[in-house]
């Protein structure tokens, strides 16, 4: 019982609002040591996994294209090209980003489109912009356009990428059920993602609908 | 075959570069913690396999330090909003064709390495191509927009700069993954999990069952972790051999039950605090927030889809 005071630690942490790297090595600490390793133990195994890991933090290289790129005015074009785009709303360009994102995904390709590569330098200055035709925005609202952007890339990549055979976690499926007797081909799996990216299409795309709504009405949103 | 080394390198430089003009930034009164942050980053991803286990977990160590006790800034700079809307006029709508010159070459490395065997490790394919795509979209860039040459390494300092430590917290957090699974954390939430299920109810285990997934999800900030634990605890003995539920549809949407938690939980920093960051919004946990709303039906949706289809 005692290691999942780890978890306790986590909870704490970020309800106080500590500094998160902070809290993540508390955490292992404290995990580690009710499990009866040694400190010396636990930061070889931290330090291991961190090693492992390190292609999570290789997205970066594109920031160097996308800083140049908006030196010379990337958002201030995405958010020109809305402003002139006749039935443009925050909601129909967000639908049409998570379509593609997807779509996308189910193909394999989840890194083309992401946070740094997408949203900052096009989807959220464009969101923006339409959000800007529809009403004036207060910095709350711009705020929830810009988390809106961001979710949408998230909705569209989590829900679409489970219809790809060769994703992580399908494979990952394949892996343990075998462990376990169970043997099915990664299609198999695959296919069952299928009905959840269309309800997951209905369920945001309705969001959207309502934001879109809202910013019509040019009602103020929570 | 080029794989993995080639992308850590390629990665290792851009940070060494971060590193040297953060030291060099004199408007960033902090710009040593800087230096220091991004130069360590850097050393882990040129030397990460020859430092060894242990000296390694130090490194994380110095680089929570840094971050810790607020030895990151940020400087001022940047190009003014009246240079970038003139240049933006001045370029037009080519600026898109290169901003999409990354996906682009991503996609075609993806499926075109896949004709020419031995070229690039087929597992790295899509890291590999997204690289070369970088670095294609630079090089045209820089013929194209003439800018002074360290200009992109400058301004991907900036971007990287106002991303900060929140730039490592998806690394640290699939590392503290490792400590947990080392610890056994697992077993003992999967034993909590498998004392709570209602005898002789079939929705209430599927309910315990997609429940489980998106919380532990939560805690643990990734589906994957979450999956091996809920699936042996619940999926496995109670759903699929009790109940005879279809192995296929239990597992595939008892995952995306999971993925319902990714969106509710900031444990998921590159999906829910990283973007906050980069986005450069006041409250880090407003993109959370905004994926709740879209979450919890999903949740039920997953629940209600294994309760019809698999039985």
């Amino acid at each position: 019982m005692w290691v999942l005071s780890g978890i306790a630690v986590m909870v704490l942490g970020f309800v106080l609002r500590f500094n998160p790297l902070l809290v993540v090595v508390a955490a292992a600490a404290v995990t580690g040591l009710a499990a009866g390793l040694d400190l010396h133990a636990i930061v070889s195994a931290f330090g291991k996994a961190f090693n492992d890991t390190r292609y999570v933090s290789v997205v970066w290289i594109v920031l160097p294209v996308i800083g140049l790129l908006e030196a010379h005015g990337l958002q201030e074009r995405a958010r020109a090209l809305i402003a002139g785009l006749k039935g443009a709303t925050t909601g129909r360009l967000l639908t049409g980003y998570l379509v593609i994102r997807q779509l996308s995904s189910a193909l394999g390709l989840t890194s083309v489109a992401g946070h740094a590569q997408t949203v900052r330098p096009l989807v959220a200055p464009m969101a923006e912009a339409a959000a800007e035709r529809q009403k004036d925005l207060s910095e709350d609202e711009r705020e929830q356009v810009k988390a809106m952007s961001a979710a949408t890339d998230n909705i569209g990549l989590f829900f679409g990428e489970d219809i790809f055979i060769a994703i992580g976690s399908i494979l990952l499926m394949v892996g343990f059920l075998e462990q376990q007797g169970i043997v099915l081909t990664p299609f198999q799996l695959s296919v069952w993602a299928i009905p959840t990216a269309i309800a997951a299409f209905l369920v945001h795309g309705f969001r959207l609908w309502r934001l879109d709504r809202r910013l019509a009405a040019k009602e103020p949103f929570q | 075959m080029i794989g993995l080394p080639f992308v850590y390198s390629l990665a290792g430089l851009a940070f060494l570069a971060f590193a040297v003009l953060s030291l060099r930034d004199a408007s960033n009164p902090k710009r040593w913690g800087n230096g220091a942050f991004w130069g360590l980053l850097a050393l882990s991803m040129l030397a990460g396999d020859r430092l060894g286990d242990f000296a390694n977990g130090l490194l994380v160590l110095a680089l929570v330090a840094i971050a810790g006790t607020g030895q990151l800034g940020r400087g001022s700079g940047g190009t003014s909003a009246g240079v970038r809307s003139e240049r933006a006029a001045h370029h037009g709508n080519r600026l898109f064709l290169l901003a999409l010159v990354i996906p682009a070459t991503a996609l075609a490395g993806t499926f075109g390495f896949e004709h020419v065997p031995g070229l690039v490790n087929p597992k790295q394919v899509t890291l590999v191509s997204l690289s070369l795509g970088a670095l294609l979209a630079l090089a045209i860039g820089l013929a194209w927009l003439r800018p002074h040459p360290a200009a992109p390494l400058q301004e991907g300092r900036r971007l990287m700069d106002s991303v900060g430590w929140a730039a490592i917290l998806p690394q640290m957090l699939a590392s503290l993954g490792a400590v947990f699974a080392l610890a056994g954390v697992g077993n003992v939430v999967g034993q909590l999990m498998s004392s709570v299920i209602p005898d002789d109810s079939l929705i209430g285990a599927v309910i315990a069952f997609t429940l489980g997934m998106a919380l532990f999800t939560m805690i643990m900030g990734n589906a994957f972790a979450a999956f091996p634990v809920m699936a042996a605890a619940i999926a496995v003995p109670v759903l699929i051999r009790q109940y005879g539920g279809d192995p296929a549809v239990v597992c595939a949407i008892g995952m995306l039950a999971g993925f319902c938690g990714t969106l509710m939980t900031p444990m998921a920093a590159n999906f829910n605090v990283v973007p906050a960051a980069l986005l450069e919004l006041k409250d880090r946990n407003v993109v959370v927030r905004a994926q709740v709303g879209t979450a919890l039906p999903l949740l039920a949706v997953n629940t209600l889809l294994i309760w019809w289809f698999a039985f």
